[in-house]
């Protein structure tokens, strides 16, 4: 009996210790964040864990003293009371109470979460599968700012083919930039299937829905880079869509915002030139790898059926208008998105050069993102 | 007149067993029919665990190492279904049918042929199910809670399967809960009144209201989902109108209420197990009769709160919290009574005593991260992550199916005539415990530090624990075995049982003789004074 003891001493010493462990580790436990709502939220967590870490000691307590002195074997007779209208009275009005205490702070911070107020900033937050696309919402549509931040972690460290960097998985090629100490509003849609938008630091999460439009908002306190992921089962790539915010003094968010758009005009220039095979091949490859070998792979053969294979066969072999349609416009009712919003014409043309050219496809032919440019504008 | 009954009896004495498989398939005998499913759930509970140990097999290290994403999500959808639809559930209605017309007093189910057809429905659904591995595109891979619309327009080709699946299920579920209901109602033994049925009857006769009333729903949903599959529906499409969140509120709709499917038996068979080892009447009795029904009622009014981040209305948010909250008053009237129950008994610790008290232990923890994620605010910050993945498993590991093992340790020498061997059963439950405990405590951290559900690799700072998780996983996986070792020595031979089995046991499935005859209560018991221990 004594062995049996020794475990039960064990078991309440692990759990002892895992309550200490929770206050103090900050690797198993909520993050405080940045903002005043998640500390709120974090301080809502704590409250509830210690209360019913309290609960837990009282009650699971009475269990281990009976346990120990009510045994048999410790010639226990049993008592015979068994029902007692007061004790059920009881143990019902106290969880009330303590729900009650735990309701009063709980409505609070959800009410001050649905107090919008005035934004500073709009930035729609757009999930596609599987990457993002955020939009700084402007009066004067010019002058707009919108670009896909997608995952940047490379294939070989996720195949264990190279080290694992610091960033493993939460790495992006363009993350949001927010100045700080303003109110950033956050309008939050999907393309495709539902994803949520989760941003730890600032207590932030809100499901990106197809046909909806949600709003959640920040002020971050405080510049530095802060990471969070979707948080919502989205198909294959679901674990591979980080989110990477860089919360900035304000005007190094105005001279960011500025290099975006003079960025965006350049590379709008470029749509103009005449380019060669060459160029758009390398610039067909690049775009490839980062939006569309995710589905139809590096070598373009797909997983198929869900993914059909490009190689040697499809659209990519035949009629070229066909398949500039369905890479501008996407194809209803499959995973197949409608890049024509996601993409400049320069990437749309190289694309879809790279595609006829690659792989043994060898169609020979080619597409000026200047004439893609015109098609779509005749649409 | 007595001609045609002694004719009767006369009848009745050659009817034991037929022989051969042909039993099997054609029984209408309660106990056998009880055997099928409890044997059926252990199977989908093998198989569902190879699927998990899958999952912690790649979740072992950050990295892809021995699976890709497609099929990844495919073992956490299949995962899920097979558990609940192919092991727990099942397990409860096969020790519904055991127990329930012992406990009673009555001859056999209501409805023998149709609970005859209620199980047989399972293995044809469950085959299909697990055939779509081998379809082309792979297994339902959308999650447990298929969401629309990646479970339609985006889903691989097998879900047309899946559903075909799930509407079989559902008819079986509402087959035998109709049995379940009529059973209870209308073959007590004489003068059993409905507040003299022991806990796990009357926690079964609100389990099958609940089942009535919500297996029709997941059958409309998964049937809108068809619609818009293969007929040009847009229920759920919101470019051709519809609302991917009306599918989230009429699953949810099924789903709250399919949680408390999962545990209301579970708190039957504990109420009868602590009065039996503590040698003491259980406390509250009707309080615990109570108690069920309120959570019963409230599973209806609270399944929002799976849908916090969906963007409610803060009035909506605020409503689905509150309601929430409040089930943590009759669960722990529940609690408190077991505790209560010990309070002063003679307690022993045999195996089911062990299971008993480990389920009231972890199914209480499950229920403060239950209560933690009732809080709305903070639940922006829980939802999706793994600290909902070991809230949910510590409801229905070491919850739902510690209270089948419980139960199958402490009726299984009425069913089979034989006692299992005592420290090989307290061995499975010590090496059961550790490794529930080991898989799924660390999982609170890594689920509050955010690490996200249902993801295939993950950042380096979640390693540890999901290293220590998944070895924690393979030591559970790997004792089940030793169950089964049990189940079958016992089945085959053993120390004889008596008629009363367990010294504190009291209740009318302990007057039959051990094991139990193949016809029990052919004519009613009179005495009902100790019915309800």
């Amino acid at each position: 009996m004594n062995r049996v003891k020794r475990m039960w001493q064990f078991g309440l010493s692990l759990l002892l210790f895992s309550n200490v462990a929770l206050a103090d580790w900050s690797d198993v436990n909520l993050r405080e964040g940045v903002t005043e709502i998640s500390r709120s939220v974090y301080d809502l967590h704590m409250i509830v864990f210690w209360v019913c870490c309290v609960i837990g000691v009282v009650v699971f307590g009475i269990m281990i003293i009976s346990m120990l002195l009510h045994r048999k074997s410790l010639g226990a007779v049993p008592a015979t009371f068994h029902e007692s209208t007061k004790l059920e009275i009881v143990w019902t009005i106290i969880p009330i109470v303590i729900l009650l205490v735990m309701a009063v702070p709980a409505t609070s911070t959800l009410r001050d979460m649905y107090d919008a107020g005035e934004p500073d900033i709009d930035i729609e937050v757009r999930g596609y599968q599987w990457k993002w696309q955020y939009t700084y919402l402007n009066e004067d549509p010019e002058k707009e700012v919108k670009f896909m931040s997608a995952l940047r972690t490379n294939k070989d460290e996720i195949n264990n083919l190279a080290n694992k960097g610091e960033h493993y998985l939460l790495d992006v090629d363009n993350p949001l930039v927010v100045p700080i100490n303003k109110r950033i509003r956050f309008l939050i849609t999907s393309q495709d299937v539902i994803h949520a938008f989760w941003v730890p630091d600032f207590a932030v999460k809100k499901d990106a829905i197809p046909g909806f439009v949600h709003e959640s908002w920040a002020i971050v306190e405080e510049p530095g880079v802060y990471r969070g992921q979707c948080a919502e089962l989205c198909g294959k790539d679901h674990g591979f869509m980080p989110i990477v915010v860089h919360a900035v003094e304000e005007d190094e968010y105005e001279t960011w915002l500025s290099d975006k758009r003079d960025e965006a005009a350049a590379e709008y220039e470029l749509v103009g030139k005449e380019w060669t095979m060459d160029e758009l091949m390398a610039k067909g490859e690049q775009t490839y790898m980062q939006h569309c070998a995710a589905c139809h792979q590096p070598n373009g053969q797909g997983i198929p059926p869900a993914f059909p294979s490009l190689v040697g066969q499809g659209l990519a072999v035949g009629n070229i208008n066909e398949h500039i349609d369905i890479i501008v416009n996407g194809k209803a009712g499959t995973a197949m998105q409608a890049f024509g919003a996601q993409l400049n014409a320069a990437e749309l043309a190289a694309v879809v050069t790279y595609e006829r050219n690659a792989w043994g496809n060898n169609m020979n032919e080619m597409v000026q993102p200047k004439e893609l440019n015109s098609m779509m504008a005749s649409q | 007149m007595s001609a045609v009954i002694e004719e009767h009896h006369h009848d009745d004495h050659h009817h034991g067993p037929d022989k051969g498989i042909m039993r099997w398939v054609f029984t209408t005998n309660h106990k056998d029919i009880g055997t099928l499913y409890l044997w059926f759930s252990f199977s989908m509970f093998l198989f569902g665990g190879v699927l998990a140990l899958g999952i912690r097999s790649e979740l072992f290290q950050p990295g892809l190492q021995i699976m890709q994403p497609e099929f990844f999500n495919q073992l956490t959808t299949m995962h899920g279904l097979i558990m609940v639809f192919g092991a727990v559930m099942p397990a409860f209605v096969g020790l519904a049918n055991w127990l329930i017309p012992m406990q009673i007093g009555a001859p056999d189910m209501a409805l023998p042929r149709m609970n005859n057809y209620s199980f047989w429905i399972l293995p044809f659904a469950f085959t299909m199910l697990a055939a779509t591995f081998f379809m082309e595109g792979g297994a339902p891979n959308f999650g447990w809670t298929f969401y629309a619309p990646l479970s339609t327009d985006y889903a691989p080709p097998s879900v047309t399967y899946f559903i075909f699946a799930v509407h079989l299920m559902g008819i079986s579920s509402i087959m035998g809960s109709i049995n379940v209901i009529v059973t209870i109602l209308n073959l007590r033994a004489p003068g059993m009144k409905l507040m003299d049925m022991p806990l796990f009857v009357w926690t079964w006769l609100i389990t099958a209201y609940l089942l009535i009333a919500v297996m029709p729903v997941l059958a409309g949903v998964v049937t809108m989902m068809l619609m818009d599959i293969h007929f040009g529906t847009a229920f759920f499409n919101a470019g051709g109108g519809g609302d991917p969140v009306l599918f989230q509120h009429v699953f949810w709709f099924f789903g709250h209420p399919e949680v408390y499917i999962m545990i209301l038996p579970a708190f039957g068979v504990v109420s009868a197990i602590i009065p039996t080892f503590a040698r003491k009447r259980l406390f509250g009795y009707d309080s615990m009769v109570y108690a069920t029904a309120s959570i019963a009622f409230l599973s209806f009014i609270v399944w929002a709160h799976h849908m916090f981040t969906v963007g409610i209305p803060i009035a909506g948010e605020l409503y689905f919290m509150y309601a929430t909250m409040l089930i943590a008053v009759p669960t722990g009237v529940k609690v408190f009574n077991w505790v209560a129950t010990m309070w002063q008994g003679s307690m022993t610790f045999e195996t089911p005593m062990l299971f008993a008290i480990a389920f009231v232990i972890l199914f209480t923890i499950g229920g403060f991260s239950g209560l933690m994620l009732a809080i709305t605010p903070a639940d922006f910050q829980y939802h999706d992550t793994y600290f909902v993945v070991a809230h949910f498993h510590y409801v229905l590991v070491p919850g739902s199916v510690f209270a089948i093992m419980a139960a199958v340790y402490y009726w299984i020498p009425k069913w089979t005539g034989n006692m299992y061997n005592e420290s090989l059963g307290k061995t499975h439950f010590w090496l059961s415990f550790i490794g529930v405990n080991v898989t799924f405590f660390p999982q609170h951290f890594i689920g509050l530090a955010g690490m996200p559900r249902r993801i295939p690799d993950y950042s380096l700072q979640f390693a540890d624990w999901n290293m220590i998780s998944s070895c924690g996983a393979f030591l559970f996986g790997f004792s089940q075995l030793l169950f089964l070792f049990i189940v079958i020595q016992t089945v085959r031979g053993g120390k004889k049982a008596t008629a009363q089995v367990w010294e504190g046991a009291h209740g009318l499935e302990w007057t039959v003789a051990s094991p139990a005859p193949y016809h029990t209560f052919s004519t009613p018991p009179k005495d009902m004074s100790e019915a309800h221990g």
